[in-house]
């Protein structure tokens, strides 16, 4: 177990750097014009642009530049511009000279949106997508499995923008019966948090639980076709033994690993949802920073969403360990 | 279901007399196949009053290409104590007519007609709720391969634990010690550490013991053992055989072996009946089905073991495959097969499903073939090809 822990950690860290350099090189290397996205369009001399050049060492070899950046993840470094000292403080993932802040700061003031977001949508596609899945898979052929399957397909066949964006039209703003998104920090008022993830969730949930009941019901529909499930009805176990303890631990494997890819991909930022609900989460991080060229920010949530996949799968793989005795941790 | 009342003995006398005295009269034209096959059911070859009786059970499924009759008025009975052992190809039926006395059976896609009676209850058309109650305390299964027939997730304990506690009410304290009981019995060593153990970690042989050890832990009054040593090796199938002959004698309880080895059947049998396309063709005590068998099936079922002294020679498989359920050949199913179809007069096989009748006008030990003269074929054609 302590060697597969080591060995994870080794190729996880090499992940990282792979990606730490490509994400560098994509936005230092490639012909991109940091110190003009900072100087902007307008009032920019070439005084000026040449003075933020030298400010952020942009005029140093790539190498040396890329070894600032990744000295300062674990020291933290100091910009100056026009004079003024800024201090990012370690880990620094840069500095925003559009927001004047450092990038991991504004990372760790988003994070927690994207968290509670992504948790909620967990426990919903974990519940209730898995339990709908396998109460298919048991009515097998039958008009309930059929009934569920095809809504789940026309729930599924309808872009996740539209279904998003009409529920907050009309289910928050036009007819109220659900409340608006909003972000309040749980360690103010959990109850306001609550109540302002809750349309959310249920959006993003309900509409993932379509494609998790239908992994499910695969996965399930086989298990339930082993051998040692004939033996579990055999020993005159009841029905609901026979699919929720025994099909539903191996049925979970497989569904397991779609989870912890999906999961990570949403806490890289779940745009869409964070967008429309007006939720200031990694994801709409992301797009502001898009839009107004802010470098340093989209090469910071790159490397945050990178490090999070490369968890995430470390976890999954401990997860299949504990369900799965065969699987030797090595 | 406890033992069976005396009346039901007496029963099976008065329908043996009965049996009998119809037989002659069957030689000419005798009464429907359903009635007789059904009072064939109440007999056992041994005499005595049976535990399970099967009678004109059927079992169908529907399909989309038609209706599949994997099992057609199929009756037999086993006593307490006593062993049947099922042969046949893959295909015959004998481990779907199994399932059904386990009520193993998809519902939904699976009709079954006939009766099938446990110390005198009859289950078919009983309720999943009653059935559940049965499986697993009255009828036990051990299935053929214990590598895929034991979960690969829960320890061998837990499931013998689980098994354990369907039936009574106890706690996991007085459950566990039943399982260790129960491991020690089947002849596992060291039960305490193997108790926490999972199946991977268990050899095929061991395996298969655990899985006993799980189907006995209720003392069922009745093991449907399906090709129990077929996936092992064949020293550990020898054990396995031995371990299921002491324990019937420890526990009494009645077997039904399915198997396609002729050789396990002569190890462990005292009743056998032959399955050739969802019928039963011959039936009787393993001693007459194995040593005067009557029917050409089991003939060719013979004649093709190897054995070590024909080493040499070519195996003599039946040629052929068998029918496809959807569609059974006319008259005896066995006949595009049958290499003695030409010595019964007329289109007979071809055309007139022959009657499971006693092989010699009397007596439990029955067959369903056309031919005449069966005896004197088997000893002077057969015999001399099996010794």
């Amino acid at each position: 177990m302590l060697y597969f822990v080591a060995r994870r950690m080794v190729s996880a860290l090499s992940v990282v750097l792979v990606t730490l350099i490509a994400t560098f090189a994509l936005f230092f290397v490639a012909p991109t014009d940091p110190a003009g996205a900072i100087c902007g369009e307008r009032n920019c001399t070439q005084q000026r642009y040449n003075e933020i050049k030298a400010n952020l060492h942009l005029d140093r070899p790539k190498v040396q530049q890329f070894a600032e950046y990744t000295a300062g993840i674990f020291t933290g470094r100091d910009f100056t511009t026009s004079g003024v000292t800024q201090h990012c403080a370690a880990p620094c993932l840069g500095f925003s000279f559009k927001n004047d802040r450092p990038v991991t700061e504004m990372l760790k003031s988003r994070l927690p949106v994207t968290v509670s977001l992504v948790a909620g949508y967990a426990v919903l596609v974990l519940t209730i997508g898995v339990f709908v899945g396998s109460m298919a898979a048991k009515r097998r052929g039958t008009l309930g499995d059929r009934g569920l399957m095809t809504s789940t397909l026309v729930v599924s066949s309808v872009p996740y923008y539209i279904v998003a964006l009409m529920v907050a039209l009309y289910l928050t703003i036009l007819y109220p019966i659900l409340p608006r998104g909003e972000w309040h920090p749980p360690s103010e008022n959990i109850g306001k948090w609550f109540a302002g993830l809750l349309t959310p969730w249920l959006v993003l949930g309900i509409y993932s639980c379509t494609s998790y009941a239908r992994y499910s019901r695969g996965s399930m529909v086989e298990t339930l076709s082993e051998d040692y499930i004939r033996t579990a009805r055999a020993k005159g176990l009841s029905d609901r033994v026979v699919t929720y303890k025994h099909a539903l631990r191996s049925g979970l494997i497989p569904v397991i690993t779609i989870f912890g890819l999906d999961v990570a991909t949403s806490l890289g930022g779940a745009i869409f949802t964070e967008k429309i609900f007006g939720l200031p989460g990694l994801g709409v991080l992301v797009l502001d920073s898009l839009n107004s060229y802010d470098l340093p920010v989209i090469m910071g949530t790159v490397l945050v969403a990178s490090v999070i996949l490369v968890a995430m799968n470390f976890l999954v793989d401990i997860s299949y360990s504990l369900i799965d005795p065969r699987v030797r941790l090595t | 279901m406890s033992t069976p009342a005396p009346e039901d003995r007496k029963d099976s006398m008065v329908e043996s007399a009965a049996g009998e005295s119809e037989a002659t009269a069957a030689a000419k034209r005798g009464p429907s196949v359903a009635t007789r096959e059904r009072r064939q059911g109440s007999i056992n070859p041994s005499g005595e009053t049976p535990y399970l009786v099967v009678e004109d059970l059927a079992v169908q499924f529907p399909t989309a290409d038609g209706l599949v009759s994997a099992v057609n008025g199929l009756s037999y009975s086993v006593p307490l104590g006593r062993t049947l052992a099922i042969v046949g190809e893959s295909g015959s039926g004998k481990s779907v007519s199994s399932m059904a006395v386990m009520g193993l059976h998809d519902r939904k896609r699976t009709r079954i007609t006939g009766s099938i009676r446990l110390g005198g209850d009859e289950i078919v058309g009983l309720p999943e709720n009653e059935l559940m109650k049965i499986r697993g305390d009255a009828v036990a299964m051990v299935f053929q391969d214990p590598q895929s027939s034991l979960h690969p997730l829960y320890t061998v304990g837990n499931q013998i634990t689980e098994a354990y506690r369907v039936h009574h009410k106890v706690s996991k304290d007085v459950a566990k010690k039943r399982a260790l009981e129960m491991l020690d019995l089947v002849g596992i060593p060291n039960p305490q550490r193997r108790f926490s153990q999972y199946p991977h970690e268990f050899s095929g042989g061991m395996r298969q013991r655990a899985m006993i050890a799980m189907g006995l832990v209720n003392d069922p009054k009745l093991v449907i053992a399906d090709e129990p040593t077929t996936a092992l090796d064949v020293t550990v199938q020898a054990q396995i055989l031995d371990l299921l002959n002491n324990l019937q004698k420890e526990f009494g309880s009645a077997i039904v072996l399915i198997t396609h080895d002729l050789g396990v059947v002569a190890e462990m049998a005292d009743d056998v009946l032959v399955m050739y396309a969802g019928r039963c063709v011959e039936y009787g005590t393993a001693e007459d089905v194995l040593a005067n068998p009557r029917m050409p099936y089991t003939w060719g079922l013979l004649e093709s073991i190897p054995t070590v002294s024909a080493a040499n020679e070519r195996l003599r498989p039946i040629k052929g495959l068998p029918p496809s359920l959807l569609n059974l050949p006319d008259g005896c199913s066995f006949n595009p097969r049958c290499p003695y179809k030409d010595r019964v007069k007329g289109e007979r096989c071809t055309t007139e499903l022959p009657e499971l009748l006693p092989v010699d006008g009397a007596g439990a030990h029955t067959a369903r073939c056309h031919l005449h003269d069966k005896a004197t074929i088997y000893a002077a054609e057969v015999a001399p090809r099996l010794s």
